[in-house]
C-alpha cells in the first residue's frame, strides 16, 4: 500500500519537474541558452496567484489565467530586454546574463514581498479520494493529467503547426532560417512565451501541491528541472518528460528509504553519471562540432 | 647584446636601441621592496591602533576575496570555462583547514592564544593547515574536473553547480554517516580559533598571486591560454588539453581552498549553507566585472565589492538587486568587464618613466639585426619585432576571438 | 603575451592602497574609535538579520526591542539617561555578524541585544569573549552559544529543553507510539528532535518512525507515508511554521487524522499575516512556546496592546523575546547605574552588568526569567493547543 502511495508521489513530483523541464528544453533547443531565470519565472507565477487570490480576493480561475499569462509575458520581456541584445554574443556572456536575470528576480521578490513564505490559497476545494484504503490526493491526479495534456499539445504545436516548423528551423540553423524569410526574433520570442507559459502552468500545479511561495523557491526547482531536461536529452520533448519523471522518482525513492537528506546529492549524482556516460542524454541527438 | 635579447624573450619588451629597460632581477627587487613596504606600513598601522579591529577584519576579508576572485579567474578568464561551483572548493578548504588545525592543536602544543601572539609552533601549524586545506580542495577539483572538463559551456556550468551542491549536502550530513563529529553538521563547525590575522593573510595573498602569475607566465600558462583561444587548434599543436584543463581547474580549486582556510580562521564558524550557489555567483560577479583574464581587474573588483557593502550599509536592501542589474548591463554593454584582459606591470610603468614617456614602439627596432644578424632577414624580422612591441593589441584580439569560440 | 600577465606585486600594493582609501571612508562612517560616549546617554547595540532569508525573525526581535527602549525612555530613561540603540544589520550571515559586532564595539556600546539565529550568534559569542561584552540573545537556541564565556545569555529556552519538555508532555497525554519528522538541515530542528527521542525512550514511548528531510524540501509525502503506515498516536514535528504548515496539510491529505506536536517554531503558524495550515487541520494539535497572543495574563495583554498601538500589528513570539531580552539587559544596566560604583563604559562596568544579569530576574512577557549559573534561563513555558479555529493556552509548565 505504501508502495503505491509512493509511486503516486513520484508521479506527481515528476510531472511538475517534467513540465518545467519542457520549458527549459524548448528555450535551450532554440537559442542554446540555459535559461537560469526559468525557475524564477515559476516563482513569479506563484506570487501572482497569491496576489490575485489572497490580496485581491478574486476568483481562482482568474488567478490561474493571470499566472499563466503573466509568466508568458515575463518570459518574452526577459528575452527582449536581456537576451535579444546578445544574440551574436558568445555563449558565456549570455549565460552570465541569464544568471543576472535570475538573481534580479530572486532578490527583487525578496525586496518586494519579504523573505517569509506566502500562503497561496487552495484553488479549488478538492476531495480526498480513497482507493482500497490508500489516500489519493486529487492534486496528484490533476497534476499528472495536466502534464500529459500539455505534452501532447506541445508536440502538436511543434510538429504540426507553421510556428512549430519555424521553431524547428531556427533551432537547426538560425542563419538559414533567416534566409528562408523566418522572422527569427519573433520566433524566439514565441518560444519563450510558450516555454514560460508552461512554467506558469507548473507554478499553478506547484502551488496546488505545496501552497507556499517564497522568493527562492525557483532555484532548486529550476536546477532540478534542468537536470531532468539534460537527463532526457536536451531539445527533446519526450526526453524532458522522461527526465522529469526519473528525477521525481529518484527523489521519492531516496526519501522513502530514509535517506532524504541526500536526495539533492543523488539527483546531481544522477546528472553527473548521465553526462559522463551519455552526454547527450537519453533521447538526445549527438552534436558534431565543425572545426 | 645578450641583455637586450634576454629582455626580448623574457619580458616582452623588444630589443630596441635607445630604450632603457629594466633587467629581470631589478624588476623582482623593485616589486619585492614595494611588497615589504606595504606589509610593514600595514602592520604598524594595525599595531598602533590607527586601523581598528573592524577595519582589520574587513581587510582580511578583502584578501580572502582577492584570492577567490583570482583563482576563479584561472578557470574562467584564462581557461575560458564557466565553473559555478567555486564556493564548494572554498567550503572544502575551509573545513579541512579548520578541522586540521583544531585537531592538531593539542599534538603540537599550540593554544588559541598562541595564534594571537605568533609563536613559531602556531605559525607552523597555520602553514600546514592552509596547505592541507588547499590540498583537499585540489583533490576535489581533480575529482570534479575529470568528468566535468569533458563537457563544454552550459553543461560544465551545471555540473560544477551540481558538485558544489553535493559538497554542501555532504558537509551537512557526513557526521551521521561517520558516527562522530567531523564537520558539525548543519549548524556548522564552531569554535574555530582565530588563526587568521593581517600579517599572514597579506603574506598568503602575495604568495598566491605570485604563484598564479608565474604559472601563467610559464609554458603551462601559455598552454592554458591557447586552450581558451581555440581548443581544437591547441590540441592539434600538441598541447595536451586534458592535462592542462585539469591543471588549471585543480590550481583554481587549490587557491580557493586556501582562501577558505583563511576564511575559517577569520570568522570562527563554517556553516555549509553559506557556500552554495549564491556565494559562487558573488565571486563570479567580481571576476566578470573586473574583466575575465585580468588579474588586476579581479583584485580591484574584489576589493571594491568587499568594501562597498560596508560603506553602503544604508542602502544594503537594494545591494543584491543592484548587483544583478549591473551584471546584466555589463554583459550587454561591456562584456569584457572593467579591464578586459589588460594587466598592469610596475616595471613597464617605471620603464616608461625612465624613458621619458616613450614606449618601446617609438624607437627604431634593432632586435631584427641583433636576433637574425643578417640585413636580408631584417625585413622579415622587423614585423616580428613590431608585433612584439604591440603587446596589448594581440592580447585584446585573442581575447575577442576567444569569445566567439565555443 | 608576456606583459599581459601582471606583475602581481604592484597589483597587490595597488589593491591595498585602494583598500586603505575605502576603509578611510568606512572608518569615517563608523564614528569614533573608542567608547567615548557622552555620559548622558546609554548606548546599547542591537543586531540581527534585517535583510536576507531570515529577515522576518530579525525584524520581529527588533520591533520588540525598540518598543521596550521607547517605553523606558518615555519613563525618563535609566538613572536619568536616555537609552540609545545602535542598530546594525548582519544580513543573516556569520561573517557580517562578526563585522557588525566589531563595529558595535568600536561605537562604544555597553551591551548588545543579539544575534537572532544560531550560527551567527555563535560567531559573535566567540568574538565577544575577549571584550567581556554583556550580550543577551532573544532567540538563538543552539547549546554552544553560551559556552564560550560568561558574558552571553539568552532569553529563550533551549532546543534540548524543549525536546525533553514535549516528550514529558507526550507521556502525560498517554501517547504510546510517536512518529517524528524533522529538518535534518537545521540545528534547531535536529536539536529538539534528538532531545525528544532521548527523553521519549526514558519515558517508555516508542518512536515508531523517525524521518528527516533536507532543508528547503517542500514535498513531505514520502516521509509522511512511511510514518503514517506505522499508525502512531501522535506525530512530532519540531520545525519552523512554514514547514509545519505543509507537513500538517499534506498529512491530512494522506489520511492522517491524529495529533501533531511541535516546538516553539510553530509559533506564527496562524495569527500572523498568513495562515500556514487550516483551522480544521490544526484542531487538537499541541506545541510549546513562551508566548502566544491568546495568553490572558495581564502583562502579556498590556504588551500586545502597546505593540499594536505602536506598529499596528499583533506581536509574534520573536517580538516578545526581543522585548524581554532588552528588558534583561536594561534591568541589569539600571542596577549597575543605580549602584554607581563603576564608570560608564569601563571594563568594570561591563563585568558588573554581566553579574547583574546573572543574578537578576526579569518579569518578562514570555515569563519570569532568571539565571542559575549558566547563560540558559530558568523560565516557564506554555503548552498551546488549537480549539475551534483559535489558539489557547492548554497548560503552563514551570521552569526548573
Amino acid at each position: 500500500m505504501t508502495f503505491l502511495t509512493q509511486v503516486l508521489n513520484g508521479l506527481q513530483l515528476g510531472s511538475i519537474y517534467a513540465l518545467v523541464a519542457l520549458g527549459y528544453t524548448m528555450v535551450y533547443g532554440i537559442i542554446l541558452l540555459l535559461n537560469f531565470a526559468h525557475g524564477d519565472i515559476i516563482m513569479v507565477g506563484a506570487y501572482i496567484s497569491w496576489i490575485v487570490m489572497s490580496q485581491l480576493g478574486l476568483s481562482p480561475a482568474l488567478a490561474i489565467v493571470l499566472s499563466i499569462v503573466g509568466c508568458a509575458g515575463l518570459g518574452v520581456l526577459i528575452d527582449k530586454v536581456a537576451y535579444q541584445p546578445l544574440r551574436e554574443a558568445p555563449r558565456m556572456s549570455l549565460l552570465i546574463t541569464a544568471i543576472g536575470v535570475s538573481y534580479f528576480l530572486e532578490n527583487g521578490a525578496q525586496l518586494v514581498f519579504g523573505a517569509d513564505a506566502k500562503v497561496v490559497p487552495e484553488y479549488f476545494d478538492l476531495p480526498n479520494l480513497s482507493v482500497g484504503g490508500v489516500g489519493l490526493s486529487a492534486n496528484a491526479i490533476i497534476t499528472i493529467v495536466v502534464t500529459a495534456v500539455s505534452t501532447v499539445l506541445l508536440t502538436i504545436l511543434v510538429q504540426k503547426t507553421k510556428l512549430g516548423k519555424a521553431m524547428r528551423a531556427v533551432s537547426e540553423d538560425m542563419g538559414a532560417a533567416r534566409l528562408m524569410g523566418i522572422n527569427v526574433n519573433n520566433t524566439i520570442s514565441f518560444t519563450f512565451a510558450v516555454g514560460s507559459a508552461l512554467a506558469g502552468i507548473g507554478a499553478v500545479l506547484y502551488s496546488m501541491a505545496y501552497s507556499q511561495a517564497t522568493p527562492t523557491m525557483g532555484i532548486m526547482l529550476g536546477t532540478k528541472a534542468f537536470v531532468a531536461a539534460v537527463l532526457g536529452g536536451i531539445g527533446s520533448i519526450p526526453g524532458a518528460v522522461i527526465g522529469g519523471l526519473l528525477v521525481g522518482f529518484a527523489e521519492v525513492f531516496v526519501s522513502a528509504i530514509g535517506l532524504s537528506v541526500w536526495q539533492d546529492a543523488v539527483v546531481f549524482l544522477l546528472l553527473i553519471i548521465v553526462l559522463v556516460v551519455r552526454p547527450t542524454g537519453i533521447l538526445g541527438r549527438p552534436m558534431t562540432e565543425k572545426v | 647584446m645578450t641583455a637586450s635579447k634576454a629582455t626580448a624573450t623574457q619580458a616582452g619588451t623588444p630589443a630596441v636601441s635607445g630604450y632603457r629597460s629594466l633587467s629581470m632581477p631589478m624588476r623582482y627587487l623593485i616589486n619585492a621592496v614595494l611588497v615589504v613596504i606595504f606589509l610593514v606600513v600595514g602592520e604598524l598601522m594595525i599595531d598602533g591602533g590607527v586601523v581598528s579591529r573592524y577595519q582589520t577584519g574587513v581587510i582580511e576579508q578583502i584578501g580572502i576575496y582577492i584570492i577567490l576572485a583570482v583563482s576563479l579567474n584561472i578557470a574562467t578568464g584564462y581557461l575560458g570555462q564557466l565553473p559555478l561551483g567555486h564556493a564548494g572548493f572554498m567550503s572544502v578548504g575551509g573545513y579541512s583547514c579548520a578541522i586540521f588545525i583544531m585537531r592538531m592543536m593539542d599534538t603540537m602544543g599550540v593554544t588559541a592564544r598562541d595564534f594571537a601572539t605568533g609563536t613559531p609552533a602556531a605559525a607552523g601549524l597555520f602553514v600546514l593547515g592552509i596547505i592541507f586545506g588547499g590540498f583537499c580542495a585540489a583533490i576535489c577539483g581533480l575529482i570534479i574536473g575529470v568528468p566535468a572538463l569533458r563537457l563544454k559551456g552550459d553543461y560544465l556550468a551545471i555540473i560544477t553547480l551540481g558538485f558544489a551542491e553535493i559538497i554542501r549536502v555532504v558537509m551537512q550530513n557526513i557526521d551521521g554517516v561517520l558516527g562522530f563529529t567531523l564537520t558539525g553538521g548543519a549548524k556548522g563547525l564552531t569554535g574555530i580559533p582565530g588563526y587568521t590575522n593581517f600579517l599572514n593573510t597579506f603574506i598568503v595573498v602575495v604568495i598566491s598571486l605570485f604563484l598564479i602569475h608565474t604559472m601563467m607566465k610559464s609554458r603551462h600558462g601559455r598552454a592554458i591560454l591557447s586552450i581558451r583561444d581555440n581548443e581544437i587548434a591547441a590540441e592539434s599543436c600538441g598541447v595536451s588539453t586534458t592535462y592542462y584543463k585539469t591543471l588549471a581547474f585543480v590550481a583554481s580549486a587549490f587557491f580557493a581552498g586556501v582562501a577558505g582556510g583563511l576564511y575559517a580562521g577569520c570568522i570562527g564558524v563554517m556553516a555549509p549553507a553559506k557556500f552554495g550557489f549564491m556565494k559562487s555567483i558573488e565571486i563570479l560577479v567580481m571576476v566578470v566585472l573586473g574583466g575575465m583574464g585580468s588579474m588586476l581587474g579581479s583584485v580591484i573588483s574584489a576589493t571594491v565589492l568587499t568594501i562597498l557593502p560596508e560603506v553602503l550599509r544604508a542602502v544594503s536592501d537594494y545591494r543584491m538587486v543592484v548587483y544583478a542589474v549591473v551584471l546584466i548591463l555589463v554583459m550587454i554593454f561591456r562584456p569584457e568587464g572593467l579591464l578586459g584582459d589588460y594587466d598592469f606591470s610596475t616595471s613597464r610603468l617605471i620603464e616608461r618613466i625612465i624613458n621619458h614617456g616613450k614606449r618601446p614602439e617609438d624607437f627604431v627596432p634593432v632586435a631584427a639585426a641583433a636576433v637574425e644578424g643578417a640585413a636580408s632577414d631584417a625585413k622579415a624580422a622587423a614585423p616580428t619585432a613590431t608585433t612584439g612591441g604591440q603587446t596589448e593589441t594581440p592580447g585584446k584580439e585573442s581575447g575577442k576571438e576567444a569569445h566567439t569560440h565555443e | 603575451m608576456n606583459t599581459n600577465i601582471s606583475r602581481r606585486n604592484f597589483v597587490k600594493s595597488g589593491a591595498v592602497a585602494v583598500a586603505g582609501l575605502g576603509l578611510a571612508a568606512c572608518g569615517g562612517n563608523s564614528g569614533s574609535g573608542s567608547s567615548s560616549s557622552s555620559s548622558d546617554t546609554i548606548k546599547v547595540g542591537l543586531m540581527g538579520p534585517y535583510t536576507g532569508d531570515v529577515a522576518q525573525y530579525g525584524l520581529a526581535c527588533r520591533y520588540g526591542a525598540e518598543l521596550y527602549v521607547k517605553q523606558v525612555n518615555d519613563k525618563g530613561g535609566i538613572n536619568g539617561k536616555q537609552v540609545e540603540l545602535d542598530t546594525q544589520d548582519e544580513k543573516g550571515d556569520a561573517t557580517e555578524a562578526v563585522n557588525v559586532y566589531n563595529k558595535l564595539v568600536e561605537d562604544g556600546v555597553v551591551g548588545i541585544i543579539g544575534d537572532v539565529t544560531s550560527t551567527p550568534t555563535i560567531a559573535v559569542a566567540q568574538a565577544s569573549v575577549k571584550d567581556n561584552m554583556p550580550c543577551v540573545t532573544p532567540s538563538a537556541t543552539a547549546a554552544d552559544v553560551i559556552s564560550y564565556g560568561k558574558n552571553y545569555f539568552r532569553a529563550c529556552i533551549t532546543d534540548p529543553y524543549q525536546g525533553k519538555l514535549m516528550a514529558d508532555f507526550a507521556a502525560d497525554q498517554g501517547y504510546k507510539t510517536v512518529g517524528v519528522i524533522y529538518n535534518q538541515g537545521g540545528d534547531y530542528e535536529q536539536g529538539v528532535a534528538d532531545a525528544f527521542t532521548e527523553e521519549a525512550g526514558k519515558k517508555g514511548i516508542t518512536v515508531s518512525d523517525s524521518e528527516g528531510y533536507p532543508a528547503g524540501a517542500t514535498d513531505f509525502n514520502s516521509q509522511l507515508t512511511n510514518i503514517i503506515a506505522t499508525k502512531p498516536d501522535a506525530i512530532f514535528s519540531p520545525n519552523y511554521y512554514q514547514d509545519d504548515g505543509k507537513i500538517v496539510t499534506q498529512a491530512r491529505k494522506l489520511g492522517y487524522a491524529g495529533v501533531f506536536m511541535g516546538a516553539d517554531g510553530w509559533s506564527n503558524i496562524v495569527g500572523g499575516d498568513e495562515e500556514y495550515a487550516s483551522a480544521e487541520d490544526l484542531e487538537g494539535c499541541y506545541y510549546d512556546c513562551s508566548f502566544v497572543a491568546e495568553n490572558e495574563d495581564e502583562k502579556v495583554q498590556d504588551f500586545i496592546k502597546a505593540y499594536k498601538d505602536e506598529y499596528n500589528d499583533t506581536p509574534s513570539n520573536f517580538c516578545a523575546l526581543g522585548y524581554d531580552a532588552t528588558m534583561i539587559l536594561l534591568n541589569a544596566i539600571e542596577t549597575v547605574e543605580k549602584d554607581g560604583k563603576a564608570t560608564y563604559g569601563s571594563d568594570d562596568y561591563k563585568q558588573a552588568v554581566v553579574d547583574a544579569i546573572a543574578s537578576g530576574t526579569a518579569n518578562g512577557v514570555t515569563g519570569d526569567i532568571s539565571y542559575s549559573g549558566t547563560g540558559d534561563p530558568v523560565k516557564s513555558t506554555l503548552i498551546i493547543t488549537f480549539k475551534g479555529g483559535a489558539q489557547e493556552v492548554f497548560k503552563t509548565i514551570e521552569g526548573k
